[in-house]
């Protein structure tokens, strides 16, 4: 038998607590995702001065895979006296990555925002962020939130390249427990499954989330 | 960003390349990592075409096909997208030998990227074939060509256009994640850059041009997508004026 | 500071009868608004060709004429709306978008586009209500953040606001719980909560379904009988201007073609132009 659930058994507690360390970092990641983006989108709106290198480096990061980007950052921080632990580097580089993606998902709630509102904002006399701030975000954002819960689940299944900077999250620790018995089906599987499910839930509350989104606008 | 800008980058990328390969310092490296970068191509570009493929199989058989067919469509289809890359490509080199199927590394790479990326691709043909106005088949029907004839014949051809941009996202994920390959080592540009670097330890000068010739390729991929892109939208009009 | 030139019509009490003292002391001070040699082009195009106008306190002018004449860019230009390309605007004696340093002419900083600005109000033809603020939070706004009154405060006059617009009990209402004309009645409470000096009304009965044209109307009357605003008001509606405005002033071509009282104006036109243009105008009524 290929299976064999006694050994499943036995791996599946360390991989629950390894699945602590997946979980975590998906949030901190994107909540640097998620705010570090809105903050380039809205730069990006303030003129050619922002705008150029922002969409310089948007398009620099988004070009390049995140995994040089995470070893990048690993190797070269401490060469300037900067000591990250892995799960901060990696976090650190996920977040950033995602950030950039995010701030296009931004940008397009942005643009849908119809003129008349910014104008309406100038006529009141509105600062610049008191109308970002109570005007145009609060219209902008609700409309995108499906498409950033898409990329919370594309950074939760980026995680793994955590293991690259020696954090034990699961796919690391799959991969120990695996060259520990020689055993890999049952680690590696295991967290196939865990992502399929967690993804797929995931999935199914991002389209709950866009139901209620649709009927409030209706409504 | 706007073709011209993308172009800018383009010429701007490439000029810091060729400067660079003329300095000491980076000479030593150019010769390796530019071995690396072409192993790098090869996958991607086999990758891609599997990919393709693989999408336009899963597409139709879950729109068209008998319902186990649908099923299985679906399942290839949620099972790839909803797992991470990294852990299908381990799990095809780790765990697909013991059950008697050792592939090579580079087998595993390539299917691995391109099941992966098909399955995204599947959606993303679904997606294009059903925003073609259904207009389409009723005229196909009433000029009394088959589902097949009217598939192949008028949905198809459409539906390509409306594909070209996603896909273009789609081939630059694919070459981003070519990366991952070096993790089961596979001697692409990243395992190339990783070894280099653990030898010189001058990681700078190596991941910069690392990220550089990312970089490079990235933004020809965009370019001659937008060509064909462009290519296409002009190709329909001109269709629609005769 | 003050523009050398006299204004070229003072004060012209037509249909609101108002006592010849005070139309002289109007008469004599600068007027409120001045365009000054304005022009403004949209690429190639020259939408508004070295317009002069003045506009004095109190007065209430009715921009009318065909589309693309220019009359919808006046109203957006004193809104700060659109750039200039020449000229001056002056604004309750001081120019609009540009500031003297150094004895030199600049453009102006933001600091004072917004001090500037607070003496203006506009009413759009698409409400553009803020749709995710309720009508009494819509109104708070800007006096909240921008006059920084406490919410009290704020919310006693918008509530005022809101009743004077006939709209008390709909102050929880959010823009799509309300008609068009509620919302556009929203718009003049939300305008006036800023106590603007110059209110500038851009065809706002435009967008609205023909039974609810007079409800905005017959606010905008009140606002003209209860208080001393300036009010400019780009319009279709000629019967309203007849009556309300006390001048007409018709574009052509990014300039005024002619300008008068409505008596005259609508009656006993001068220019060709005026007559073929009203006449065009009353036909299709």
């Amino acid at each position: 038998m290929l299976w064999e659930w006694s050994y499943a058994l036995e791996v599946l507690p360390p991989l629950l607590r390894a699945a602590a360390i997946t979980v975590e970092a998906t949030l901190l990641s994107f909540a640097i995702a998620a705010s570090l983006g809105l903050a380039l989108a809205v730069l990006r709106m303030l003129g050619p001065m922002f705008a150029w290198p922002l969409s310089i480096f948007i398009e620099f990061v988004r070009s390049t895979p995140l995994l040089i980007q995470m070893f990048f950052l690993y190797f070269v921080l401490p060469q300037f006296g900067v000591t990250l632990d892995g799960l901060t580097v990696g976090v650190l580089t996920i977040g950033v990555h995602y950030a950039t993606f995010c701030a296009e998902v931004y940008r397009t709630g942005l643009e849908n925002i119809p003129r008349g509102q910014w104008e309406a904002a100038v006529a009141l006399n509105l600062g610049v962020f008191t109308t970002f701030k109570d005007v145009i975000l609060p219209q902008a954002i609700p409309p995108v939130v499906p498409a950033l819960g898409n990329y919370l689940i594309g950074i939760f299944k980026a995680t793994p390249l955590l293991s690259v900077v020696a954090v034990l999250e699961l796919m690391g620790t799959a991969k120990i427990l695996g060259s520990e018995s020689y055993r890999y089906v049952e680690p590696i599987t295991l967290v196939g499954l865990f992502f399929l499910i967690m993804s797929l839930v995931s999935a199914t509350a991002i389209r709950a989330v866009e139901r209620m989104l649709n009927r409030r606008t209706v409504g | 960003m706007g073709a011209r800008s993308i172009i800018g980058m383009l010429v701007g990328a490439i000029g810091l390349l060729a400067w660079f390969s003329t300095l000491e310092r980076f000479r030593a490296f150019m010769p390796v990592l530019l071995h690396g970068a072409e192993t790098t191509l090869r996958i991607t570009a086999i990758a891609s075409v599997l990919a393709f493929a693989f999408a336009i199989i899963a597409a139709l058989a879950r729109l068209y096909g008998l319902l186990p067919i649908r099923w299985l469509a679906r399942v290839y289809i949620e099972m790839f997208r909803g797992t991470s890359l990294l852990v299908q490509l381990f799990w095809l080199y780790f765990v697909l030998p013991e059950f008697g199927m050792s592939l090579a590394p580079f087998t595993v790479a390539v299917l691995a990227l391109s099941l992966n990326t098909g399955a995204y691709g599947a959606e993303v043909v679904r997606a294009a074939i059903e925003a073609v106005p259904s207009g389409q088949w009723e005229a196909s029907t009433a000029v009394n060509m088959t589902r097949t004839q009217a598939l192949r014949r008028i949905i198809l051809p459409q539906a390509l256009i409306l594909m070209i941009p996603p896909w273009g996202n789609l081939f630059i994920e694919l070459l981003k994640a070519t990366a991952l390959v070096s993790l089961i080592t596979i001697p692409d540009l990243t395992f190339r850059a990783l070894e280099l670097n653990s030898i010189t330890l001058k990681t700078i000068d190596i991941f910069t041009l690392v990220l550089l010739i990312y970089l490079t390729i990235s933004l020809m991929l965009t370019i001659i997508m937008r060509g064909l892109e462009g290519a296409a939208s002009r190709g329909l009009a001109r269709g629609r004026v005769h | 500071m003050t523009p050398n030139a006299q204004p070229t019509a003072p004060c012209t009490p037509v249909s609101k009868p108002r006592d010849a003292a005070d139309c002289a002391v109007t008469a004599m001070v600068e007027p409120m608004v001045r365009f000054q040699g304005v022009v403004k082009r949209f690429g190639a195009h020259t939408v508004i060709d070295g317009l002069d106008l003045a506009i004095a306190r109190g007065e209430k002018l009715a921009l009318i004429g065909p589309s693309g004449s220019g009359k919808t860019t006046v109203l957006r230009m004193l809104m700060t709306l659109e750039r200039l390309d020449a000229g001056v605007i002056w604004v309750d004696g001081e120019p609009l978008t540009q500031v003297q340093r150094h004895g030199k002419t600049v453009p102006a900083d933001s600091a004072h586009l917004r001090r500037v600005r607070g003496k203006i109000g506009m009413v759009f033809q698409q409400f553009n209500l803020f749709p995710h603020m309720t009508a009494l939070k819509n109104c708070m706004e800007a006096p909240i953040t921008v006059l920084g009154l406490s919410r009290r405060e704020a919310e006693e006059r918008a509530v005022d606001l809101l009743a004077m617009v006939g709209l008390a009990d709909k102050k929880h209402h959010y823009p799509n719980q309300l008609s068009g004309g509620q919302q556009q009645r929203v718009a003049i409470a939300r305008a006036l909560a800023m106590r603007p000096k110059v209110m500038l009304f851009d065809e706002v009965t435009s967008a609205l379904d023909p039974e609810l044209v007079g409800e905005v109307l017959n606010v905008i009357r009140k606002l003209g009988a209860e208080h001393d605003l300036t009010m400019l008001m780009v319009t279709h509606q000629m019967g309203f201007a007849k009556e309300f405005a006390d001048r007409i002033a018709l574009f052509h071509g990014g300039k005024i073609e002619e300008d008068g009282p409505p008596a005259t104006f609508f009656t006993n036109p001068r220019s060709e132009r005026t007559r073929q243009f009203l006449r065009a105008v009353l036909e299709g009524t």
